[in-house]
């Protein structure tokens, strides 16, 4: 059983100078769960998300990555973070390169992979993402359901372990919602461990194994989504899932 | 008359002038170009997380920043030689103090160019495993030097310019040459006139040539 922990968070902290955002998380994700992450915004949900790949520095407690504690001083957070892949709201892909170099670059510099194999798992990807014929372009070309598919296309070409999404749909239009959501959809029922922070209560609904909603820096429900969507316990999950269902 | 009397005149010290001119843009060309390399450096120093290389570079910038370039010419020309004890020909103090005055200007650019690049460039290259140099040498500044193609030409312009200076230390580039002409001659007017309009079509050109490779990049830029 405590193999199959991916992560472990033990009271996990941060504060923004005198503003504490994360009030001391502790919970335990295993292997292949979809989380969810639910909450007003402002609650720390991406904070919390982005402490657990160190792209925020928790003020205390510590985060354990399979088995490795990466709050520690002597962890290498590169070796780690090419185990676990990160979607962000705003793409964030490289608008000076292609698509298929948004996706190779790391494999190449950060793996070793040859260029030839790593385009050959780009490809393979653009594939699953429906974005084949979009290798030659330039992320300034596409549109905004494509450029999140490429992104998750270049996270998974680093072949990671655990996936985090950070609203990976709040920038989209209405109508591209859709296609990045089916894409992510199709990721879970692989048995990816995906982390996800969103508005999208169909999705959590749907996909997730748990869903945890968030308010003022703890978290205040830890279910499936059943339960917390059907029978929430905290009334301010009551008052939340009120106003966005 | 006076038109035509100052053409013939001028035309006349063409060659010098010319000859002048040319060293004016070597100059400005080797000192920009170096200034570049140490601005790289001294710009990414700027913005580094080590105290001890931003505080370096801090001291190198505003140094060179806050005092006038007559200053650092003539330390470099007559002060250092002191120190060394051996002179040092006026090519290589004029091409060492324009050099170290480029840079940090150069420095400045480079740091405004690499901070206009949006943070999540950099937090998803390292959310991909990659290190921070990787990250800079991939990502942050081959985005950043696309914006800063602009302002380094208005460096080069400024540099162009404020090569006149190296007249002091007797190195025969333009403004020299229009000394030497008119401290002969005793016809200033005429000869700074026409200095001043190889100065002027010199820094027009270059900014056409800035304006075109903006409009350049933008297109390959999409």
């Amino acid at each position: 059983m405590t193999n199959d922990v991916v992560i472990q968070t033990v009271d996990l902290k941060k504060n923004f100078g005198t503003l504490e955002v994360l009030k001391g998380i502790s919970l335990t994700i295993t292997k292949q769960e979809v989380v969810c992450i639910i909450g007003p915004s402002g609650s720390g949900k991406s904070t919390f998300l982005r402490c657990l790949n160190l792209l925020e520095k928790p003020t205390s407690g510590s985060v354990i990555i399979e088995g490795t504690d990466i709050t520690s001083k002597h962890c290498d957070i590169d070796l780690v973070r090419t185990n676990m892949g990160m979607v962000f709201q705003n793409f964030n892909l490289f608008p000076h390169m292609s698509v298929l170099d948004n996706i190779t670059l790391a494999p190449i510099k950060v793996k070793g992979v040859t260029k030839t194999e790593a385009e050959d798992i780009a490809i393979n990807l653009l594939g699953k993402v429906g974005l084949k014929e979009k290798a030659k372009s330039y992320p300034g070309e596409l549109s905004g359901g494509q450029k999140q598919r490429v992104a998750i296309a270049r996270a998974l070409a680093m072949q990671p372990k655990l996936m985090l999404f950070d609203e990976p749909t709040s920038a989209l239009d209405p109508e591209m919602i859709g296609e990045v959501l089916d894409v992510m959809k199709s990721l879970a029922y692989e048995g990816m461990t995906m982390i996800v922070v969103s508005h999208e209560m169909g999705f959590a609904k749907e996909v997730s194994d748990r869903v945890l909603f968030m308010d003022e820096g703890l978290v205040l429900e830890d279910d499936t989504p059943n339960n917390v969507f059907n029978n929430p316990q905290n009334p301010r999950t009551k008052s939340f899932l009120s106003k966005v269902l | 008359m006076g038109i035509y009397n100052w053409l013939v005149y001028v035309w006349g010290k063409m060659p010098i002038l010319l000859e002048g001119a040319l060293l004016t843009v070597q100059l400005t060309a080797i000192a920009v170009g170096f200034g570049f390399i140490i601005g790289i450096f001294a710009g990414m120093g700027r913005i580094s997380k080590n105290r001890l290389i931003k505080s370096i570079s801090v001291i190198y910038i505003d140094f060179i920043r806050g005092t006038p370039l007559l200053v650092q010419i003539l330390i470099v020309y007559m002060g250092l030689p002191q120190i060394i004890g051996r002179p040092i020909p006026a090519m290589v103090a004029a091409i060492v103090s324009l050099s170290i005055n480029s840079g940090a200007y150069v420095a400045e650019i480079v740091r405004s160019g690499i901070q206009s690049i949006d943070k999540g460039q950099t937090e998803a290259a390292r959310s991909l495993g990659m290190t921070h140099s990787q990250t800079m040498i991939h990502i942050i500044l081959p985005q950043a030097v696309r914006r800063i193609i602009p302002p380094l030409g208005n460096e080069f312009i400024a540099m162009l310019k404020d090569s006149s200076l190296v007249s002091v230390i007797a190195l025969e580039e333009l403004m020299r040459k229009a000394q030497l002409i008119y401290t002969r001659d005793y016809r200033p007017f005429d000869i700074l006139i026409a200095a001043s309009i190889i100065y002027l079509i010199m820094t027009l050109s270059i900014s056409k040539l800035v304006r075109f490779s903006e409009r350049r990049l933008r297109t390959s830029d999409k």
